[in-house]
């Protein structure tokens, strides 16, 4: 128990001292993990609306496929992108294993299942005739889609805290592909990792609190965005 | 929402977001991919002189902290461009294999053998051979990183020179974990472990273990720089790689190696081998 205080002490410490290296691992780890799940947006919610707007065959299998992706586990992740990136890889020529963009990449492939599955879902749960109405009504297609998003709004902002959520708390996939590198890729998970490994048990602490604090935060704004659009 | 707001956000956060992908990426032959054992990083020492390097050179270390058997396949792969790791005899078959070269001494320190303060299986005061023989014959708790770490392959060496199969052992536990974690189970557990010395002291404030055995000519723990093979791996960062081996086994690095950790735990950690070029 004195070790959660002094890992509190700690964290107030380094954050009221505004510590560079922590403050450096903090907004990097924002800014990957802010840029994956706006990658994964963009990707999940095109598949969603391809699944939710087509009827193909195989279909069902997709929509198994996405939620099995739910869960996709972020070691398994690093380690194909990994091997894909390593040099003698199929995209080795790229050379950004070990820096943030991989990072992006493999988070990006964590989050984009959970966006697309929780998307789809909302998707779906909108009313059958809807999509009918508004064409009826002679928009185009870009509006009708435009119109959905706009329909299912308060499920998809919620996929994107569950995306969010998922990559700024994943560790296996980061330091792999990452390498946790000091002043480059060390996020805040990654620093957790490794400060418990050297005993240094209040830090990991304190970066664990801060990284509560961050996810909090982040996940605050998106309700209040969500809550207000949900009045109006 | 209003669509302009909602615009105006995204917008916002491509714009903070931006810079982390855009500007961390380094031109590619700057980087020089370092791969090495926990015990390095762990102990604070790359900490210390990486930032030096760079510094002197303009390169930038990607330093990737495995154990020594992932680093030694990394190698063996051409997915680093320097090695700095401690397990001779799987560094001698990279040599031989060619994937490696110019193999070169930098430092050592020593393994201990650690575990409970009361010492059940009573193995202080014993060679390290008859240690591990108490530790079976008693079926005292015994943790194993089991990770192909360099400290891993040592303490295999040490039980087939105590003539004893412990794998499958119920005693004979393993964590697949680095040493410092391995080294906490080991506190909570109340068992024995290997351990390098660095690592050990680093921690020792917090595991209130006792070092139970140290000192024996078997227990050396030296830690070599390996040079990959740009001739096999046409990608590889020759002249990074071999600028940061000569950095490790310059006379200036030498002695900050030697005067390392001696404020913090009042004794050194490592202990400088290379001869002076």
């Amino acid at each position: 128990m004195d070790l959660i205080w002094e890992g509190l002490r700690k964290a107030l410490e380094l954050l009221l001292t505004l510590d560079p290296e922590v403050l450096r691992v903090t907004l990097l780890s924002l800014q990957i993990s802010g840029a994956a799940t706006l990658v994964s947006l963009v990707i999940g919610l095109s598949v969603a609306l391809v699944v939710a707007l087509n009827d193909f065959p195989g279909r069902r299998l997709v929509i198994a496929l996405l939620n099995t992706g739910m869960g996709l586990p972020p070691v398994v992740v690093g380690l194909f992108v990994t091997v894909l990136l390593w040099r003698s890889g199929p995209l080795g020529f790229l050379g950004i294993l070990y820096t943030p963009s991989a990072m992006v990449l493999a988070q990006a492939a964590i989050a984009s299942p959970i966006i697309a599955g929780i998307g789809l879902a909302a998707l779906q749960q909108l009313p059958p005739g809807l999509r009918l109405q508004i064409l009826a009504l002679g928009a185009s297609r870009p509006q009708m889609v435009w119109l959905l998003l706009k329909e299912a709004r308060l499920p998809l902002l919620a996929a994107v805290m569950a995306g969010f959520g998922g990559v700024i708390s994943e560790v296996g996939a980061s330091i792999m592909v990452g390498g946790n590198i000091k002043g480059q890729t060390r996020v805040l998970t990654t620093a957790t990792v490794m400060e418990t490994g050297r005993g240094n048990f209040d830090i990991a602490i304190a970066l664990s609190l801060i990284l509560l604090v961050l996810a909090f935060s982040v996940n605050a704004v998106l309700t209040h965005l969500q809550q207000r659009s949900r009045r109006s | 929402m209003k669509r302009p707001a909602c615009l105006s956000w995204v917008l916002a956060l491509v714009a903070a977001l931006s810079p982390a992908v855009l500007h961390a990426a380094p031109p590619a032959q700057k980087a020089v991919i370092l791969a090495t054992t926990t015990s390095t990083q762990d102990s604070g020492l790359l900490d210390e002189l990486i930032p030096l390097f760079e510094k002197e050179t303009g390169y930038q270390v990607k330093t990737i902290a495995v154990g020594s058997g992932q680093a030694i396949a990394m190698g063996k792969r051409g997915e680093a461009d320097v090695l700095l790791v401690h397990s001779p005899e799987a560094e001698k078959a990279l040599v031989a294999d060619g994937a490696g070269l110019n193999r070169r001494i930098v430092m050592h320190n020593d393994f201990i053998l650690v575990g409970p303060p009361a010492d059940p299986a009573a193995i202080a005061r014993h060679t390290a051979m008859e240690s591990f023989q108490r530790i079976a014959a008693t079926k005292s708790l015994f943790l194993t990183r089991g990770d192909n770490s360099g400290t891993h392959a040592q303490e295999l060496k040490l039980w087939k020179a105590a003539g004893i199969t412990p794998e499958g052992q119920p005693w004979y536990q393993q964590t697949g974990q680095g040493m410092g974690q391995t080294l906490g189970i080991a506190a909570e557990k109340k068992a024995y472990t290997l351990s390098d010395r660095g690592t050990y002291l680093a921690l020792r404030k917090k595991l209130g273990m006792a070092i139970l055995h140290e000192g024996d000519p078997s227990l050396r723990n030296v830690y070599h720089v390996i040079e990959v093979n740009p001739a096999r791996f046409p990608k590889v960062n020759t002249a990074g790689g071999r600028a940061f081996a000569d950095f490790m086994v310059s006379k200036a690095v030498q002695k900050r190696i030697k005067e390392f950790g001696i404020g913090t735990y009042g004794s050194p950690l490592f202990f400088p081998d290379a001869e002076a070029p």
